[in-house]
């Protein structure tokens, strides 16, 4: 199907050049008029993004929307968008997050308000670019641009330690990055003068080089994700940025990886992918159950849920590498779902820090007595986050332990352990903050959720009830197109 | 014998260039204190004069003359143009800096354009004492603008090192030449790679020779371990100085390693590739790990400096015009990133106070948001993080040296600017999530922020479009060799 319309272009740029007019707003005294436009931009963001569900093809694995230019010639790179079941759904993701993100800032940030609302729509409109780009420089150029708008909203509105945290984020993923760039540099001189992404999917390669590129591809993607033992950055961001921040972190950057999985690592190296898959799946084993452990005992709420997050998206990873239908679907709506819900999750505590500035779970206690609309938006992601039937968190979750079973019953077993861990940590968080007596005069004075906040809640609640009673939309979109990259990882390239 | 006058045209804009320079020189004399201006605009129309002879004898004809000592091909001419604008920003940046400081006098005018003819000598050179000749007219006024504060003792001892480093350094390439020269019984560019190919000439001698032409090269180039020199140069000379020493004679340098390597030992590629390798790697190590410990911007930038030229000499390794053009776009980008970010040290500098401390960058973003910004383009381009230009640069040199079959140099390269990137980083840091020591604004003249801002953006754009300036890199050298 050929759409004549530059879709994704809009989708990729309206929020840049938003986040520029943001920018030109100034110094604080124009905030307001900085957040309306920030709104707007965000909102209009979404708006443009719809037309991808409505006109998107779900029988045909090929690329939709295509737009092909040249950029530059010298290297043969183009400029070259498209779109499949894979990454549709993330930019949906993408453009909803946006306008919460930005209405989760609306007050609370105060101080240089237009560079805050103006790094974020930035941020949206290249991580659209990022997963629309079939050709690898294009791809590369924006995945390396969404560091530098997340290094500045952590270093310069993150908490206490944030220039520790943004450093170590910046360096962690730009040491990925680096050697991804060699790989493609190198696959660039194996097929011949092509940077495009669809060339290298049907490259012959031999498995020496293979594994070398797929190892290459591993720590860029790795560090995403990020998966044991390279998580270890993620803590870090998590606690010290912003309430938004961290929910564009969890919901949205984290994606990237296991994007970077689907589009680069399994079809352009499928053998090396069929030969490490024990390592890979083993890797993903230790998130799921050794940091479901390292979670319980948290004493911060960001950092345990930014744990959890790990153990997540181990699941993502382990989906991946089971090599079939439901493990990479399971791992691709575990994919969407953790963004909503992590989300939400991160909205959560930034409800609670706002008030009381603190994120230890200590300082907490009996806050259902004093916000008990907020316990209970609180309650339905939390049990989200555990995986509870009829939250969105289950059918990822589901769908992931099911096809594991097929391949391995012990991978199952271990997987599953999930499910316990999760209930336990989350859960028992849950507890010590939500209920017992009200621990301190400060959570004596505490007020509810204000109507904003109900807001974005809201959606966020309706959303993960949604796709977990309904998920069919979801697996609709990308069934034809996982399929089609199944056939072709296990079609040897050797 | 009769005598044959040469054909001067293509020397037309350095001759252009020389009477300007004793024009400029004369008009200074007598100009008297307070038309000191007259010099600044006299320099600045030399440079647009000779912007324009060369633009206008511009064709993609080789040309020789003086009897092949000299010629006029395209690499030449678009990096002479290159010289005369990066010259030209560097005088409009340091105007005022130079003029808060007593130094805005005709020598300082008078020995930029001086250094300038060499550089101009130097890319147009065939012949290896033409060569060493522009090399020593550049070298020479920069000791001496090097040293233009005489009370100074740091600049003093600056211009020592830098004069008895670069003494020996032209000792060590005169030496090499004198080898090749014994061996082929030439020193025309042109002639050596046939005699060298004829295999009439002693291979050892040769070697020998090459070996002391790339230490000589290294020391200009300030490449490890040759580099010693310059932390100490660009710390101790005046800002505007370390400005003009870290930018044009860059450009200078890349026509200077082209005529004398691959034009003309072109035929021993297989020699001086190993040996570059070594330089390179070296470079980017010493460079990106020496750099991190510096609390000296301008120390800190002479570090950067060195693994820069490491990652240009990559461009050379795969011997290749497609390498080459990479080192040129490498150069390019090179030179407008240093123009920008020393230009933001000069702004960082009043009357009485010297920004020499990385920590006078704090808090920048509240001082002064946009210069803040700039600076951040600027040093994400040093780091070399797309979308910046400074991407790019790195990205066509390791294109060039993985084509090469050099895969494990391209990861050791990636490794060290990751390494690099830190302390690009902690600029960024310090502007961004630091509060400042004063508040006020930085104070700049309206010429100085429309060329900052153009300089600045030009960082970013060429990372957007970057085709304009690699197609130039690649006609240059295509139609040059």
């Amino acid at each position: 199907m050929s759409f004549e319309f530059p879709l994704l272009s809009l989708i990729i740029w309206l929020p840049i050049i938003f986040g520029i007019a943001v920018f030109t707003t100034g110094n604080d005294s124009n905030a307001q008029l900085a957040r309306w436009l920030a709104l707007t931009g965000s909102i209009l963001g979404f708006l443009v993004a719809i037309p991808l569900y409505i006109n998107f093809d779900v029988a045909t694995g090929a690329m939709q929307f295509v737009e092909n230019h040249v950029w530059f010639e010298r290297f043969n790179v183009n400029y070259h968008l498209g779109v499949d079941g894979i990454s549709m759904p993330l930019i949906l993701l993408n453009c909803f997050i946006t306008p919460l993100v930005v209405v989760a800032g609306w007050e609370v940030i105060k101080e240089r308000v237009s560079q805050y609302m103006g790094a974020f729509l930035i941020m949206s409109g290249i991580v659209n670019g990022v997963f629309a780009s079939l050709d690898a420089i294009l791809f590369y150029v924006f995945w390396e641009a969404s560091l530098i708008p997340m290094f500045l909203i952590i270093g310069i509105w993150g908490g206490p330690n944030r220039v520790y945290a943004a450093i170590k984020f910046f360096l962690y993923t730009l040491l990925g990055s680096l050697l991804m760039l060699i790989a493609l540099i190198y696959l660039y001189q194996a097929s011949e003068g092509s940077f495009s992404i669809e060339d290298y999917h049907k490259l012959a390669i031999p498995l020496t080089p293979q594994i070398f590129i797929f190892i290459a591809f591993l720590l860029a993607f790795a560090v995403k994700v990020p998966m044991w033992p390279v998580h270890t950055w993620l803590p870090d961001a998590h606690v010290e940025a912003p309430t938004g921040g961290s929910v564009v972190l969890a919901a949205i950057l984290l994606k990237l990886g296991g994007y970077g999985f689907l589009r680069f690592s399994l079809p352009i190296a499928p053998d090396a992918s069929l030969y490490l898959a024990d390592m890979m799946i083993a890797l993903s084993l230790i998130a799921v159950v050794y940091i479901g452990l390292i979670a319980l005992v948290q004493a911060d709420m960001k950092k345990l849920i930014a744990y959890s997050s790990v153990a997540h998206m181990g699941f993502v990873t382990l989906g991946f590498f089971l090599l079939n239908t439901y493990g990479i679907e399971g791992a691709m709506v575990q994919m969407i779902s953790h963004g909503f819900i992590s989300g939400a999750m991160f909205l959560c505590v930034g409800v609670l820090y706002d008030r009381l500035h603190s994120r230890q779970i200590a300082d907490y206690g009996g806050v259902v007595n004093k916000m008990p609309a907020f316990a209970a938006f609180f309650m339905l992601f939390a049990m989200a986050n555990a995986g509870l039937p009829g939250t969105s968190g289950f059918v990822g979750e589901f769908m992931v332990i099911m096809s594991a079973v097929k391949v391995n019953f012990w991978y199952a077993f271990l997987a599953a352990t999930t499910l316990i861990f999760g209930a336990a940590y989350t859960l028992w968080m849950y507890k010590r903050v939500i209920f017992g007596a009200v621990a301190s005069p400060a959570i004596e004075s505490l007020q509810d959720i204000s109507k904003r906040e109900f807001t974005l809640l809201a959606i966020l609640a309706i959303t993960v009830l949604w796709f977990g009673v309904y998920p069919y939309p979801l697996t609709e979109i990308m069934h034809t197109t996982v399929d089609q990259l199944l056939a072709h990882v296990n079609n040897s390239k050797l | 014998m009769n005598f044959i006058p040469p054909d001067f045209a293509p020397a037309s804009s350095e001759i252009f260039m020389l009477i300007m320079v004793c024009v400029v020189m004369l008009a200074d004399l007598t100009a008297g204190d307070n038309r000191r201006y007259v010099a600044y605009l006299l320099t600045q129309i030399t440079l647009l004069g000779c912007a324009i002879l060369t633009f206008v004898s511009f064709s993609t004809e080789i040309k020789h003359t003086f009897y092949g000592m000299y010629v006029d091909d395209t690499m030449a001419d678009i990096l002479k143009l290159m010289v005369y604008g990066t010259v030209s920003a560097v005088l409009v940046y340091s105007h005022a800096y130079i003029s808060d400081r007593g130094m805005l006098r005709g020598e300082f005018f008078s020995l930029i354009l001086f250094a300038t003819l060499g550089m101009m000598v130097m890319i147009s050179a065939s012949h290896f004492l033409t060569l060493y000749i522009g090399l020593e007219l550049l070298s020479l006024s920069l000791y001496a603008l090097v040293a233009l504060r005489r009370d100074s003792i740091v600049a003093t001892e600056a211009a020592m090192k830098f004069f008895v480093l670069g003494a020996l350094a032209s000792g060590f390439l005169l030496y090499g030449m004198s080898m090749v020269y014994g061996a082929t019984g030439t020193l025309h560019v042109s002639q050596l790679t046939q005699i060298i190919q004829s295999e009439a000439s002693s291979k050892e001698v040769l070697v020998v020779g090459l070996v002391f032409i790339v230490a000589g090269i290294s020391f200009k180039l300030s490449a490890a371990p040759f580099h010693m020199w310059a932390p100490d140069v660009y710390q101790g000379s005046p800002t505007a100085v370390t400005l003009f020493i870290g930018s044009a004679p860059k450009l200078a340098a890349f026509g200077f390693v082209m005529r004398l390597l691959v034009e003309g030992m072109g035929e021993m590629v297989s020699d001086w590739q190993g040996m570059l390798v070594i330089l390179a790697v070296l470079s980017m190590a010493v460079g990106n790990i020496a750099a991190i410990a510096q609390t000296n911007i301008k120390r800190m930038l002479a570090y950067s400096t060195i693994s820069h030229m490491g990652f240009l000499l990559l461009g050379f390794i795969s011997a290749d015009s497609n390498g080459y053009s990479s080192a040129l776009f490498y150069v390019i980008a090179y030179v407008l990133m240093t123009l920008g970010t020393f230009a933001m040290i000069m702004l960082l500098c009043r009357s009485g106070f010297e920004a020499e401390n990385i920590d006078d960058f704090k808090g920048l973003s509240r001082r002064s948001p946009w210069y803040a910004f700039i600076s951040l383009l600027l040093m994400l381009s040093l780091a070399g993080i797309p979308p910046m230009i400074g991407f790019y640069a790195k990205f066509a040199v390791l294109q060039a040296v993985v084509n090469a079959g050099y895969i494990w140099l391209a990861v050791a390269a990636v490794l060290f600017s990751l390494i690099g990137a830190f302390y690009y980083l902690r600029i960024i840091k310090l502007m961004y999530f630091d509060e400042p020591e004063t508040t006020e604004p930085l104070v700049s003249n309206s010429d100085v922020k429309i060329l900052l801002s153009a300089n600045g953006f030009a960082v970013l754009a060429l990372g957007i479009f970057p085709q304009s300036l690699m197609g130039l890199s690649l006609y240059a050298i295509q139609n040059s060799m």
